[in-house]
């Protein structure tokens, strides 16, 4: 393969290079779930029995928390690269948006897991 | 490539749909948190996707996702392949073609339901 051309040290390679391994994983598992709930379900169909039903198989438990962690980090880093594009380096905005970058991130990852964990509809069944 | 010509357009769609796909993916995380209030609050969180007008909007979110995944595969194409580039008009109209083959059966299935009831 030819020499990279993109290297200007190791993190940024490495962030590079998390984008093109995310992505091919991203192709499959988010137009999988379009797929799914977009084609062959829809949205006039699907309600809180219909999740249930679906989160009670771990498979897609597990196929959520992936499409969770690598949309969530792949969407934020793109935006890193934007901000990049945008702010000086070592200057305050970028900083700022570091910072915000990954609070968003740590929340919303926290938020969606805390729910494809610890969901039960049995709880909510009615007597 | 970058020069005002096709390429400058996918890059820009890539950004524009990427940042837009990002916002979605928080309203999603946020509405389907509202499972663990139990189905009440879902089913009344998920209303907004069955609304008429909301229809467009969804079709345009699968619309970026598609478009944002088939550039994205152009883009590894051209890491891989960097001779490939020489011929990126090409490969921006082939893929404009299969974009366009994939959506209009997509369009139809998602939007038929506003017009036969």
């Amino acid at each position: 393969m030819e020499a990279r051309r993109v290297r200007p040290n190791g993190w940024e390679w490495m962030s590079w290079l998390y984008m093109r391994v995310s992505a091919v994983l991203l192709v499959f598992l988010v137009l999988g779930h379009l797929y799914i709930m977009h084609i062959v379900n829809s949205t006039d169909t699907i309600d809180f029995a219909f999740v249930a039903q679906r989160l009670a198989n771990p498979i897609w438990r597990v196929y959520d928390l992936l499409i969770l962690l690598l949309a969530l980090s792949h969407g934020l880093n793109g935006l890193r690269g934007i901000v990049n594009d945008y702010t000086r380096p070592g200057g305050p905005w970028r900083l700022v948006w570091n910072v915000a970058l990954w609070t968003v991130g740590l929340v919303f990852t926290l938020l969606g897991a805390l729910v494809l964990f610890s969901f039960n509809p049995s709880a909510f069944a009615r007597p | 490539m970058y020069r005002g010509g096709p390429g400058m357009l996918a890059w820009a769609l890539h950004r524009i749909t990427g940042v837009a796909i990002l916002l979605f993916l928080f309203v999603h995380i946020v509405e389907t948190a509202m499972l663990m209030y139990g189905p009440e609050a879902y089913n009344k969180a998920i209303e907004l996707y069955r609304q008429p007008w909301f229809k467009p909007l969804e079709f345009l979110l699968v619309a970026a996702v598609v478009y944002h995944a088939g550039n994205g595969i152009v883009v590894l194409i051209l890491d891989l392949f960097p001779y490939a580039t020489r011929w990126y008009r090409t490969l921006f109209w082939v893929g404009a073609a299969v974009y366009v083959v994939v959506m209009v059966p997509v369009a139809v299935i998602m939007l038929r339901s506003l017009f036969a009831p």
